[in-house]
């Protein structure tokens, strides 16, 4: 098996992750990609406290990710590649060989637009995104497996909540 | 009556569902406060869990999954509010336990809640 998805969530490790995706998807471990998480022992314990037992995470901080991808895809069970931002997933789009991203979560701040219930964007996050794209991977927007993959540019056509 | 004496916090309307329970049951929701997270961010979660606290008085924060961005968001909180209580895997066991506690220490009342609770769920019937 291998990483079946890449996801963008600032919530990171949560229910919609832990059980939305996590069941349906047999995943035994989350590459939970972030800078500060990797460098705090406190907060990979809290990471690693919200997942049951038969799941196991695995902190990098975005440059010691990006060579280790094609590790992960080697692994036997599925997992999930998980960053808690647009620019760490570039990386990795970059340098690591992600092909698809997977928008699972930026939510309300302050300057940031909504463009779905659970994505709300800045004009400079917008733009990442785009050269994410550029990269040539494929992005789209999907909370939970039961809904619909949006294309990123339907989703930034978007100006009201859909 | 006593006011706010916990904040209940979860996922959709977790809360608001919960909490329209044990009013219908005892009367009592107004002791338990809605915290409603839809569209924020971890750190506006936190943000929110602490402000209502502090308005409130409440001591304990009551979330529905162990791993979910509430449960998250509390235990961070929890460094800054020690004196606080989280529970994880709230029911309406736990819930209707809480607010009928005589126990005059709100920590108390919700340790004991929780083990009121865990008894409180069984499976019955279907094939052995």
């Amino acid at each position: 098996m291998t990483l079946v998805l890449n996801r963008i969530d600032d919530r990171l490790i949560h229910g919609q992750v832990v059980v939305g995706w996590g069941q349906p998807l047999d995943v035994r471990f989350i590459v939970l990609v972030d800078d500060a998480v990797a460098a705090s022992e406190w907060e990979k314990e809290l990471y690693r406290m919200g997942v049951p037992p038969e799941m196991e995470v695995r902190f990098h901080s975005a440059a010691e990710a990006a060579p280790l991808l094609d590790v992960y895809r080697t692994e036997p069970h599925p997992g999930i590649l998980l960053t808690g931002d647009i620019a760490t997933m570039h990386e990795l789009v970059l340098h690591g060989g992600v092909r698809e991203v997977n928008i699972g979560g930026i939510h309300h701040r302050a300057g940031r637009q909504q463009y779905l219930r659970y994505v709300f964007l800045t004009q400079d996050e917008q733009r990442a995104l785009r050269a994410v794209a550029a990269l040539g991977a494929l992005v789209t927007a999907q909370d939970v497996p039961a809904a619909r993959a949006i294309p990123l540019e339907e989703m930034l056509s978007e100006a009201e909540v859909s | 009556m006593p006011g706010v004496r916990a904040l209940v916090a979860g996922h959709a309307d977790f809360a608001a569902g919960l909490i329209s329970a044990v009013e219908a049951v005892t009367g009592r929701g107004e002791m338990l406060e809605p915290i409603q997270v839809k569209g924020l961010c971890g750190e506006d979660i936190q943000l929110l869990l602490k402000d209502r606290l502090h308005a409130t008085g409440a001591a304990v924060i009551f979330t529905d999954l162990q791993a979910g961005s509430c449960t998250m968001a509390a235990r961070r909180l929890l460094r800054e509010e020690p004196q606080v209580v989280l529970v994880s895997g709230t029911n309406l066991p736990m819930l209707l336990d809480f607010v009928m506690s005589s126990m005059p220490d709100t920590h108390d009342a919700a340790r004991t809640a929780v083990e009121r609770a865990r008894s409180a769920i069984a499976a019955y019937g279907g094939p052995a």
